[in-house]
């Protein structure tokens, strides 16, 4: 999975889970939960997403990587290149 | 005579909130029980496949966000658009309410088997991997669910819980919301029941496995209650939603009072699991009528609880037999034969259904009856065709549940 892609499939996965939330205009660098409506139950559901669909584990002591789309991509692009 | 009690003590409802397999507001249910229209149909389940069911179609994101929906409950939704619509039946804006004064009772059948089968279902897609079950698992499945959604839904700070009264929940959740209003814990009570319990295999398989659940080549005809071919009970979802308050506070703000609460009991058969017990049935029914000052010649329509089960409308005709003898001007129907058996909101559903013969002089009748069972005879069970009488003062409504739970109540036509 490309870089593009991974961001791509994020995106997918936060609007499913936020689906009344306007994404057109998140930006990448800023936490996410500062420009939606995200609470730490919506978050876990993006964890639990990943490990649903793509057998990926974040452990807890890295939930701090997925705060931004930025942030999150970079951790989760080299675990999901091979995908 | 009873003393006249002050209007402190004298609880009415004065909203109606409801979703029925065949209406999503009172006028639209009650419209189609006069027209004998059911809304029983084919509906597909896990495991199961093709059963026969009752299916609410009022629409959710009226008075819930997407997010809401995907993370609360069926019975939690359902109960979220009945209070609502009770809320606004009732001619209330919620900004201007003290919300630490409302309470949210809520009968219910059973609580959390949609979900504990879904989670099942889910982690078995990875090899019963626990990591996979859901973290809103829990807040799912508590048993006080769909009153706390009302509750985050609606910002109410008052009390909330559900009852577990099994199919006697809707009567239970109305009398705890009564009961609350006489304590002075609450101003107003949103109080009635909800069922998603067609959203689980669970019921329809125990119910087969019982040999009691309703089979018939049409949905429409499968729910008949004292019909000599009936068969069982049809699994249906649904919820009713009443407003309740002091008399003295209702006619304050001039609101619409749909009638007065004057009678209830609630007692316990302490015979059987499933098994009706009719003498029980009856004490209850008397239990009731002594609350209300009346007697059994005052009232006019008996909703009756018949499930189409052939033990048990029996036994709840006997038990009508105890305690209405001869006294003909009685009228009997059934609204289960139009939507099913709506579990935990059946009481509060059914008797809503009635309520409008206060006002039209119309009993709607119980459908289905092609062949009426002799044990289930009476005088004026009003089979079929509505019936127009001279006068409704009182409606009784039997709603009776499993381990032998049984519960009443009577409604009086305000005005009187």
């Amino acid at each position: 999975m490309t870089k593009e892609e991974t961001k791509s499939v994020l995106m997918e996965i936060v609007a499913q889970i936020i689906p009344d939330e306007d994404l057109t205009n998140l930006k990448g660098d800023i936490p996410i939960r500062e420009q939606v409506e995200l609470d730490s139950m919506d978050f876990l559901d993006i964890i639990m997403e990943l490990r649903k669909r793509y057998g990926i584990e974040v452990p807890e002591d890295d939930y701090i990587q997925l705060a931004t789309i930025d942030s999150s991509v970079a951790y989760l692009e080299p675990r999901m290149r091979d995908l | 005579m009873m003393a006249r009690k002050p209007n402190e003590a004298r609880i009415v409802i004065t909203g109606v909130g409801l979703t029925a397999p065949n209406g999503n507001n009172l006028a639209e249910f009650r419209e189609n029980l006069l027209a004998g229209k059911s809304g029983i149909q084919k509906f597909n389940v896990r495991y199961m496949g093709e059963v026969l069911a009752g299916v609410c179609h009022f629409d959710p994101l009226k008075y819930q966000k997407k997010k809401e929906l995907r993370r609360g409950t069926r019975a939690g939704s359902v109960a979220i658009y009945c209070a609502q619509e009770a809320i606004a039946d009732a001619k209330l804006d919620l900004a201007c309410l003290d919300k630490s004064r409302i309470g949210v009772f809520v009968g219910i059948t059973e609580h959390g088997n949609v979900d504990t089968e879904k989670q099942i279902y889910e982690i078995k897609q990875f090899d019963y991997n626990t990591t996979f079950v859901s973290h809103h698992y829990n807040p799912r499945i508590v048993a006080n669910n769909p009153a706390g959604e009302v509750t985050l839904n609606m910002g109410i700070t008052g009390p909330h819980y559900t009852l577990g009264a099994a199919c006697a929940g809707g009567n239970i959740g109305l009398i705890q919301g009564l009961q609350m209003l006489l304590l002075g814990e609450v101003d107003l009570a949103l109080a009635g029941g909800v069922s998603e319990t067609i959203h689980a295999f669970g019921a329809f398989a125990s119910f087969r496995s019982e040999g009691a659940l309703a089979s018939h080549a049409d949905p429409e005809k499968a729910c008949r209650p004292f019909d000599k071919n009936r068969n069982g009970v049809v699994v249906s979802e649904g919820g009713c939603i009443y407003l309740v308050e002091r008399l003295g506070d209702a006619l304050k703000r001039g609101a619409r009072i749909y009638g007065e609460i004057v009678g209830y009991a609630i007692n316990s058969d302490a015979f059987d699991f499933v098994l009706p017990n009719a003498q029980r049935q009856s004490e209850c029914m008397k239990l009731a009528l002594n609350k209300a000052g009346i007697s059994a010649g005052d009232i006019d329509i008996i909703n009756t609880h018949a499930t189409g089960t052939r033990e048990g409308d029996a036994a709840e005709c006997q038990a009508i037999r105890e305690v209405f003898g001869n006294h003909i001007n009685v009228y009997i129907n059934n609204t289960k034969s139009y939507i099913g058996h709506t579990m935990g909101a059946a009481a509060a559903l059914e008797l809503a259904g009635n309520l409008p013969s206060f006002e039209d002089h119309i009993v709607h009748p119980t459908i289905n009856v092609d062949q009426l069972d002799p044990e289930c005879s009476f005088e004026n069970l009003v089979i079929n065709e509505p019936r127009k009488v001279d006068k409704v003062n009182y409606i009784l409504n039997n709603s009776f549940g499993m381990l032998g739970l049984n519960s009443v109540v009577i409604i009086k036509r305000f005005g009187e």
